[in-house]
């Protein structure tokens, strides 16, 4: 094994924890909707959701990162170049996350000054990390471009899918330097905050799932290599094609010129189009290959990415995001069900299949398989729809009644947020959140001992 | 190059993201002079001196900012430095308290807490907190409840002290009422028009 399949290891470990610290702290923010007194003035709703939304972050890009170092050998056929930096840093990472939580959690908030900013809290939704920690994450992806740009270099071979990484890495860490700056004009201030949410989440981070994904397929379902990149070239053009201009629906109602309604609209509605082609991608691979694999776990979260990423960021999505529509569903838990369902779909789903890759490699099992991961897969699954339709719930309830009947002023909210609609809402998202960690818990349980419960050499079931 | 190379397909997704970008980069040009404060949809910081109003506007068909006469905030006439400093701090008040975690700025950040777009012109101030304060002004009832808002609950889910002092209270109520003269298109619709 390659050290950087080691480093990808411990990058997938903490995946998991941090996906642990998340589920966590997100069930907690349920429950202050439910029990809004509850730690009052020790430890408040808006502390839990930035432990929450920024644990999400975290994880997911230490899954992708991971997955990147557990490839990357692979396809070259070498060690990756300046690979002990990488080391190094995995471990300035993870403590530096840790001390950001620690701070989150007991010192929560400054003065208005810019040692805050510097140090505590940058109050920015999704780039809270002070500035010490967010130029720690520009370092962190500094040096990761380095290994990848640099072990392609070094072997002087470039296959489809690593020019398509290798330029991703570009946007990857330029527009993140947007986790920066403090504008004092709110809009001003959204306008490129959305750059950093959007064309970071929605943009490079698709393009680099679109990558994993690729080496997953050809992994995990034997798909050739000229199928799947053939494919992810029709996924960043339709992503990035669709998606640029699709940060307009972000420009509806942030002061931006009215053109950005039709901008905006127009292109978001073309977003679903690449999720879509996923789909049939997933289909078409599955029918080929009789569902035959020599990683059930893996396959079938690649399957669940593939549809969740289009139902989850496109359906939801859609549903959402022309303006006559966003007017009244934009800043609900509509958004809320939408932002849940997505992040699962286009992310966490393809995360979780890599693990099982990984899994399997390194147990040298033959084929992978067993009863505990349906569980995991179910309940998680289950859990995530569960918590999406009762936001939805929520959502449309605030959409009608607080924002299109009421006014949107504070006693529409509050009157929108006591109607029965909402609050059932709220209990069906804890209680199915309540579900998802069980999922969760399964699924770590998978994962550390379900090679153990495997037998070294089994054939895969021959296709019906 | 025949469609089912990747070549083909490869070409296509290079040409079709550099258009993109470059469309991208004009719209940012102008959007960025346009929410500039003193720019088209975004006042300059100033405006805390004048009424702001927000009302139906039938040429445009959505709610517009109105911006009237005078009307100094805590009976101060700020110059344009000055509101741009008080402002400044008010940004800086609410990032440090990490308001949009609870709230909703033009509807983006956390939805625990009203969204506070056009806040400075919710009824509830009047009706609820200038009553409950004892204040004789909006702006004084508010730098009130942001200093002590344990003090002043109205509805189970309190929003918590968080050690503000005058000058900061001071500095986010004037950010509020700048903000509530932004031109977004009419986000929120109908606001404080009705109840429900």
């Amino acid at each position: 094994m390659y050290r950087s399949q080691k480093l990808a290891l411990h990058y997938f470990a903490a995946a998991v924890i941090f996906f642990g610290v998340m589920t966590l702290f997100g069930l907690l923010s349920a429950l202050y909707y439910l029990y809004p007194s509850m730690l009052f003035h020790t430890f408040d709703f808006q502390m839990s959701k930035i432990m929450h939304i920024d644990t999400l972050v975290i994880w997911l890009l230490m899954g992708m990162l991971g997955a990147v170092y557990w490839f990357l050998p692979k396809e070259l056929g070498r060690e990756v170049k300046g690979i002990w930096l990488a080391e190094i840093l995995f471990w300035v990472f993870c403590a530096a996350v840790v001390v950001v939580a620690l701070v989150f959690l007991f010192v929560q908030y400054g003065s208005s000054d810019q040692f805050s900013m510097w140090f505590i809290n940058q109050g920015r939704k999704y780039v809270e990390a002070p500035r010490w920690a967010a130029i720690g994450i520009v370092i962190v992806m500094l040096v990761f471009a380095y290994n990848v740009i640099g072990t392609a270099i070094a072997t002087r071979r470039m296959t489809g899918i690593l020019w398509v990484l290798c330029i991703d890495l570009v946007p990857l860490c330029l527009v993140y330097l947007d986790a920066f700056p403090q504008f004092t004009n709110m809009s001003v201030d959204l306008y490129w905050w959305w750059w950093l949410v959007h064309m970071w989440v929605e943009g490079t981070w698709e393009v680099l799932i679109g990558c994993i994904m690729a080496w997953m397929l050809m992994e995990v379902a034997g798909t050739s290599r000229r199928i799947v990149e053939t494919w992810l070239y029709i996924e960043v053009m339709l992503v990035l094609g669709a998606g640029i201009l699709g940060l307009g629906h972000h420009y509806f109602w942030i002061g931006t010129p009215q053109y950005w309604l039709s901008i905006g609209g127009f292109f978001s509605a073309l977003e679903p189009l690449p999720l879509l082609g996923m789909v049939v991608h997933a289909i078409y691979d599955a029918g080929t290959h009789h569902l035959k694999t020599t990683n059930q776990p893996g396959f079938y979260w690649i399957t669940a990415e593939a549809f969740g990423n289009f139902i989850g960021a496109g359906v939801w999505g859609f549903m959402m995001t022309l303006p006559q529509i966003n007017l009244f569903s934009h800043g609900t838990q509509w958004t809320v069900s939408h932002g849940h369902f997505a992040f699962w779909g286009a992310y966490a789903c393809g995360v979780i299949a890599v693990l099982y890759v990984a899994k399997q490699k390194t147990s040298g099992i033959d084929y992978l398989s067993g009863r505990a991961w349906k569980w995991g897969f179910g309940l998680l699954n289950f859990g995530m729809l569960g918590m999406v339709m009762g936001l939805l719930l929520a959502g449309m309830a605030q959409a009608f009644y607080g924002r299109a009947m009421g006014g949107s002023t504070l006693m529409a909210f509050t009157q929108s947020s006591e109607n029965p609609w909402f609050v059932s809402g709220m209990w069906a998202r804890t209680g199915f959140g309540v579900v998802f960690a069980l999922g969760y818990i399964v699924l770590v349980y998978d994962l550390v001992t379900a090679t153990r419960r495997m037998p070294k050499a089994v054939a895969p079931p021959e296709p019906a | 190059m025949s469609i089912q190379e990747p070549g083909f397909w490869r070409a296509g997704a290079i040409s079709t993201t550099a258009v993109m970008i470059v469309v991208l980069i004009f719209l940012s040009i102008d959007s960025i002079q346009v929410i500039s404060a003193g720019g088209a949809n975004v006042p300059r910081y100033d405006v805390i001196n004048q009424q702001i109003g927000y009302r139906y506007d039938w040429t445009r068909r959505m709610d517009v900012p109105v911006i009237g006469g005078p009307e100094p905030l805590f009976g101060t006439v700020y110059s344009e430095t000055g509101a741009q400093a008080l402002i400044a701090k008010g940004k800086l008040v609410i990032q440090s308290r990490a308001c949009m975690d609870c709230h909703t700025f033009f509807g983006n950040g956390a939805y625990y807490g009203p969204d506070l777009t056009k806040s400075w012109l919710d009824p509830a101030w009047s009706q609820i907190w200038m009553p409950a304060t004892g204040a004789k002004t909006r702006e004084d009832a508010m730098v009130m409840f942001l200093m002590n808002p344990d003090r002043y609950p109205t509805w189970t889910r309190q929003m918590p002290n968080l050690q503000l002092t005058r000058e900061e209270a001071q500095a986010a109520v004037a950010y509020l009422k700048w903000m509530a003269s932004v031109d977004t298109n009419g986000f929120p619709a109908n606001f404080g028009m009705k109840q429900p």
